[in-house]
């Protein structure tokens, strides 16, 4: 908080002059910054494609309704598939980031400098790599179907249960493992009733909420052929059937807030 | 239970769900769910074989990836996505600052925050691919139409948690601030701004960090960034290429992540 003077009065100001500077300088370039972007992105735009824009989205919601509720027998089967993805995803997922995680938290690993690194770049790079890129090349390389979406999903959430499961396991308490030691516990044996129970409630947290999140990734696993309720999308949509994507539109809202539903019940349950 | 009794039992784990029925019900469940499920999923094992090889190639791939015969599709790709990301992700938190203000249940009317919470709903529901494949549709294709859609999806994710963090604040500064007078406009800025701007800032962060992500798969729809080049080295097989893509992005996610937390830590 810094007082200026005006006129000999004395006015409240938020900053100094030195920080106030500071603050312009750096609207200044990221307005700069934004507008560069814009600007090479507005270059690369058609503006009569998007002027047309309204018109079209008009056109295209009246073709939607009403959504053709008599398809909807061909989609129990794709729905059921998308949440065995979802749910099989998560499944692989956890069970492969125990471990990773256990390597990677800093007070567990076997060696911060050899096996914390490797642990850490797994991490890394099943996070960074959306799961409809890992969909990409499974299906590349295994062929189309449900189970390389299995795969996609589960490669892709083993990053994410694993970082959140190595912080909560570096933030437990080590007094209670040291107790559990000094018993004469082995090391196998500390794990078990030192770390575990400390870890557990954050572990199906974390569970519960990829799974969430990989019921709506896996939405779209099938546009590239993985399976799901995304096949009969893409099929609505290249036919240009557009009742029957609407259908499936909110039939992918419901799945989805059903979803969220149950799991946030059940870690509200858990916490 | 007599001291003798006790003291020759043996201390057992106490079970994680202490109803024995509901214990037994939920492994009932789970186990028949898992044999339905795996009995419904259908793998083709000689595919799947035939495919290893493949597999083992594109792995091999990586020593060492090709940077540079496809290098300068490769980098405007990059470059495209960088700009789609910067330019929705500030596009997107602009507007999700309304809807997060109208999506607070403490200070938004009834019929301002069903319909905020409807707008936040519907855009958290729908994954960035099938937003994508909506707007390239009507914008056509292009940067343009992935960056609506990231700025869209932005407005789902940042407006929720917006509106929770307002939700979560503590009345007692907002209260002081209007008690002096201030008009509606003041009373958001000086009152409820403070506090929740230091975690909203670290939450912008990690938006960018997000929406660079998925920059990479708007691309495959048509949206335009690197997504599109990486399908097309995908589909030509060319996997030393795709590789080199996919190291570019893993090393620009770390990098971004690293100074995004640096930078959180030295806003709070």
């Amino acid at each position: 908080m810094a007082i200026a003077s005006k006129d000999g009065a004395k006015v409240w100001q938020r900053r100094d002059r030195k920080a106030q500077f500071a603050t312009w300088a750096v609207y200044l370039t990221s307005t700069a910054i934004f507008v560069y972007c814009w600007e090479l992105i507005s270059e690369k735009t058609i503006w009569a494609f998007v002027w047309d824009a309204p018109a079209q989205a008009g056109d295209l919601f009246a073709r939607m309704v009403p959504p053709d509720w008599g398809s909807i027998h061909g989609l129990w089967r794709p729905i059921w598939d998308t949440l065995n993805i979802a749910t099989l995803g998560t499944l692989m997922a956890i069970i492969i980031a125990v471990p990773v995680a256990y390597c990677a938290a800093r007070n567990t690993t076997p060696s911060v400098a050899f096996v914390r690194p490797v642990a850490l770049f797994i991490i890394v790079s099943s996070r960074s790599i959306n799961s409809l890129i890992w969909a990409l090349m499974l299906v590349t390389i295994i062929g189309p179907g449900v189970f390389a979406g299995i795969l996609s999903i589960g490669l892709r959430s083993i990053g994410f249960c694993a970082k959140l499961l190595y912080e909560a396991i570096e933030e437990i308490d080590e007094s209670q493992v040291e107790a559990v030691r000094a018993t004469g516990a082995s090391g196998g044996q500390a794990t078990a009733y030192g770390i575990v129970p400390q870890v557990l409630p954050a572990f199906a947290g974390i569970s519960v909420f990829r799974w969430d999140i990989n019921i709506r990734e896996s939405t779209v696993l099938g546009l590239v052929g993985a399976g799901g309720i995304g096949l009969p999308l893409n099929a609505a949509i290249t036919t240009l059937a557009w009742t029957q994507v609407s259908l499936i539109l909110l039939i992918i809202i419901a799945t989805v807030v059903a979803g969220e539903w149950v799991s946030a019940k059940v870690r509200h349950a858990i916490i | 239970m007599t001291l003798a009794a006790t003291l020759t039992r043996r201390w057992q784990k106490p079970p994680l769900i202490k109803r024995a029925w509901l214990r037994w019900a939920l492994a009932l469940g789970a186990a028949i769910y898992l044999a339905l499920a795996f009995g419904t999923t259908e793998v083709n094992w000689t595919r799947v074989w035939e495919g290893l090889p493949r597999g083992a190639r594109f792995f091999a791939a990586f020593f060492p990836p090709d940077f540079v015969s496809r290098w300068s599709e490769i980098f405007d790709g990059i470059l495209e996505s960088l700009w789609m990301t910067v330019v929705a992700t500030v596009i997107g938190i602009a507007l999700s600052i309304p809807v997060g203000i109208g999506a607070a249940k403490n200070i938004a009317p009834a019929p301002v925050y069903y319909f905020c919470r409807g707008i936040l709903a519907v855009s958290r529901s729908f994954q960035e691919v099938i937003l994508a494949i909506f707007f390239v549709k009507l914008f056509g294709f292009g940067p343009f139409a992935g960056c609506v859609t990231l700025a869209f999806a932005t407005i789902g994710f940042y407006g929720k948690l917006l509106a929770e963090d307002i939700e979560d604040m503590d009345p007692a500064q907002a209260e002081a601030v209007r008690a002096t007078g201030a008009g509606w406009l003041q009373w958001i800025n000086y009152g409820v701004q403070p506090q929740v701007l230091p975690r909203m800032i670290g939450l912008g962060l990690y938006r960018f960090d997000i929406n660079f992500r998925e920059s990479a798969v708007v691309g495959i729809v048509g949206g335009g960034g690197i997504g599109a080049t990486l399908n097309t080295a995908f589909d030509r097989y060319e996997f030393d290429s795709a590789a080199a893509i996919l190291l570019i992005i893993i090393a620009i996610v770390m990098v971004v992540e690293y100074s995004s937390g640096y930078l959180r830590r030295w806003v709070q």
